[in-house]
């Protein structure tokens, strides 16, 4: 799910506000974008690429790799049914809100033929000096810049929070993730701490994860098998009981999905876990040497 | 969104599983009313949290004069914080098998999560625990759906006796339901085999999917909406994510991570927040009216803007913050901390109209907005 310079985009949605106003950012940072779908402007042209109504008819006329859906919750479904049919490798689903049984029937449908998704309710992936897909501020240098450290967050705000902590330090990225904040998604934190481990140049692996769920615990699992340096930072800490925080997906029931699960979970793992994102610098350090 | 046990069961009812009869009451008087109608009866308080019985919220009653006594005692009843308002008057059933039913949707197997046991009538928490092997779990996949075959295999083998095709037969009637009314979860505890053989459903929890409310606007009415504080039901009609806390630390931040973070860095300053409110995703052109909000919360001693873009353009979150303050002119000191999309406008704007220059980091931000809000206090 490390999408690529070269591979081909396709942007569902690409006539709306934001598609548009993304489509334009990642064309200017270098993603490839091939063609855009909206079923009632097939056959124009918006972003300087050709629009069709569907996926499948964008193969055809534009094979693509990778879609990127801008799609409203309600049409989610059928929009990503379409791409995983029309033969994508990967898609990225930016949308919030999406009902969650239509959710676990697009990500069956996509893990039967071996596509990847990330989110729903992700920001993107941005893979710093090649491309980005979504919506992340890739362009600006103050919070991506090529470089070894591979990035994994649920959350678009605070992931961008790191990657700027990260250069800060005077590192940068190979690769960021975003995985998304509902309680069911299609790339887990395991699954991304994997993608990254295996990706060239990636020297270390900062891992953002936040209350809710068992993905930490599950990606300590695979954390301990590693031989690359893992930094994770837990959000939720100070957050009360039995609250949805904001994603569907940060609630805490009894000790379920509580912060020091996840935590002693990670250190067990040999995890350095940080108290504040502010010390994710010093702590790359640590474990890198300077 | 939660459903209280008398807004469940006609779902049920309607997918084809037999619920017993009964009526809703909201004064003793009409409680005695249904009993007269009925005969022995169990009165049961309407709320939506779980061990009513251990709090005193169920009660039998053999006569109307009786079924008026228990709703005495139980309307007005406090349970798990909630107030009763009203009560379910049922038939008593005489119960051979008590047994457990639920489909759920399940983030290990992301999909649907069908859970059956025999040991039903108790907390299927401590079942889990305590006899791991009385439950069973049937992990589906959405696009096919939990056929009658699957439903079989679930219930054989545990000398279910004549009953077991009926009791299989709920199980596919409960799946439908869940799927037909975007379930989050929907549980039957217990569901009863009853001593003529005849499978009912004597309790039922529903949490619809919150995401898909939308397309159930009618059931949905029946729903109970979300016990809020009076500062969390205004942010809901604006469309704003908020939760009272009760620090004196406040947090506008944007994105569910990186406010919860705030809250999180507050903390680990020694400081208390007073909320959280978050203005990501489409929301980011909220800021104005989630920060006129905030302000109006009594209590607040300082405040920490947190903004970090990605999808949310900093500059127009802070042009937002920049109108709030000039409308309302508050005199609590307030901290930046600006980064991201936009962030080179959002400096420049603050810079121009309010004379502020963010603090180079969150932990600045939040460090300097625990110390203001500690100085406040001994002031």
């Amino acid at each position: 799910m490390i999408v690529r310079g070269s591979d081909r985009v396709l942007v569902m949605g690409i006539t709306g506000k934001q598609g548009t106003f993304w489509t334009e950012r990642m064309q200017a940072y270098g993603t490839r974008v091939i063609g855009g779908t909206n079923p009632s402007k097939a056959g124009t042209t918006h972003c300087n690429v050709p629009v069709f109504a569907t996926a499948r008819d964008a193969m055809k006329g534009a094979a693509f790799d990778v879609a990127v859906l801008f799609i409203p919750p309600l049409m989610v479904k059928e929009a990503a049914l379409d791409a995983i049919e029309a033969g994508a490798r990967g898609l990225v689903v930016l949308t919030e809100h999406i009902p969650v049984q239509d959710v676990m029937y697009f990500v069956a449908a996509a893990k039967e033929r071996s596509v990847w998704i990330l989110g729903p309710n992700t920001a993107g992936a941005v893979t710093p000096g090649e491309c980005f897909a979504g919506f992340m501020p890739a362009f600006n240098e103050r919070v991506f810049r090529k470089g070894s450290i591979g990035v994994v967050s649920r959350s678009g705000s605070l992931g961008v929070l790191f990657c700027l902590n990260v250069v800060q330090a005077g590192y940068g990225e190979s690769a960021f993730l975003g995985i998304g904040g509902d309680p069911i998604i299609g790339t887990t934190t395991r699954d991304a701490l994997a993608a990254l481990d295996h990706f060239p140049g990636t020297e270390a692996v900062v891992m953002v994860g936040e209350i809710g769920g068992s993905m930490e615990e599950e990606a300590a699992e695979y954390a301990k098998t590693m031989a690359k340096p893992v930094v994770a930072f837990i959000a939720g800490g100070a957050a009360p009981e039995g609250k949805k925080m904001g994603h569907a997906g940060a609630i805490v029931m009894g000790e379920k999905g509580s912060y020091r699960s996840k935590r002693s979970a990670l250190e067990a793992a040999g995890v350095t876990v940080l108290d504040t994102p502010s010390d994710v610098g010093a702590a790359l350090k640590a474990r890198l040497g300077s | 969104m939660n459903f209280e046990e008398h807004a469940a069961k006609p779902l049920l009812a309607g997918h084809g599983i037999a619920v017993p009869r009964g009526a809703l009451a909201k004064t003793p008087d009409e409680a005695a009313a249904v009993a007269a109608g009925i005969g022995a009866v169990v009165i049961k308080a309407q709320v939506a949290a779980g061990k009513r019985g251990k709090a005193g919220g169920i009660k039998l009653a053999a006569t109307p004069e009786e079924a008026r006594t228990h709703a005495r005692a139980i309307i007005g009843m406090e349970i798990a914080g909630h107030r009763v308002k009203k009560v379910l008057v049922e038939e008593q059933l005489p119960i051979a098998r008590e047994l457990y039913a639920a489909v759920l949707n399940d983030a290990s197997s992301k999909g649907p999560l069908v859970m059956f046991s025999t040991a039903g009538g108790m907390d299927i928490e401590e079942v889990a625990t305590t006899a791991p092997g009385k439950l069973r779990r049937k992990p589906i996949d959405i696009r096919g759906g939990f056929s009658r075959a699957d439903a079989a295999a679930l219930v054989q083998g545990l000398a279910l006796g004549a009953s077991e095709a009926a009791v299989a037969n709920a199980l596919v009637k409960l799946y439908e339901a869940y799927a037909a009314f975007d379930a989050e979860l929907l549980e039957i505890n217990p569901l009863i085999v009853a001593r003529d053989g005849r499978v009912v459903a004597l309790d039922c929890k529903f949490v619809m999917d919150d995401g898909a409310i939308v397309r159930h606007p009618d059931v949905a009415r029946a729903g109970t909406p979300d016990r809020l504080t009076g500062l969390e039901a205004s942010a809901k009609a604006a469309g704003l994510k908020y939760i009272d806390l009760d620090g004196d630390v406040g947090v506008l931040a944007n994105g569910a991570g990186l406010t919860m973070t705030t809250m999180d860095v507050i903390r680990h300053y020694g400081g208390r927040p007073a909320n959280f409110l978050e203005i990501g995703g489409e929301a980011y052109t909220q800021a104005q009216p989630a920060l006129e909000l905030l302000l109006s919360k009594p209590g607040i001693r300082s405040l920490v803007i947190n903004f970090c873009g990605a999808f949310a353009r900093t500059d127009v979150m802070t042009q937002g913050v920049i109108d709030a303050i000039g409308a309302l002119k508050p005199r609590l000191p307030i901290f930046f901390s600006v980064h991201g999309t936009g962030d080179e406008e959002a400096i420049k704007l603050l810079k121009e109209r309010l004379g502020v220059t963010p603090l180079p980091t969150m932990n600045d931000a939040c460090e300097a907005a625990v110390k203001a809000a500690v100085k406040r206090t001994a002031a």
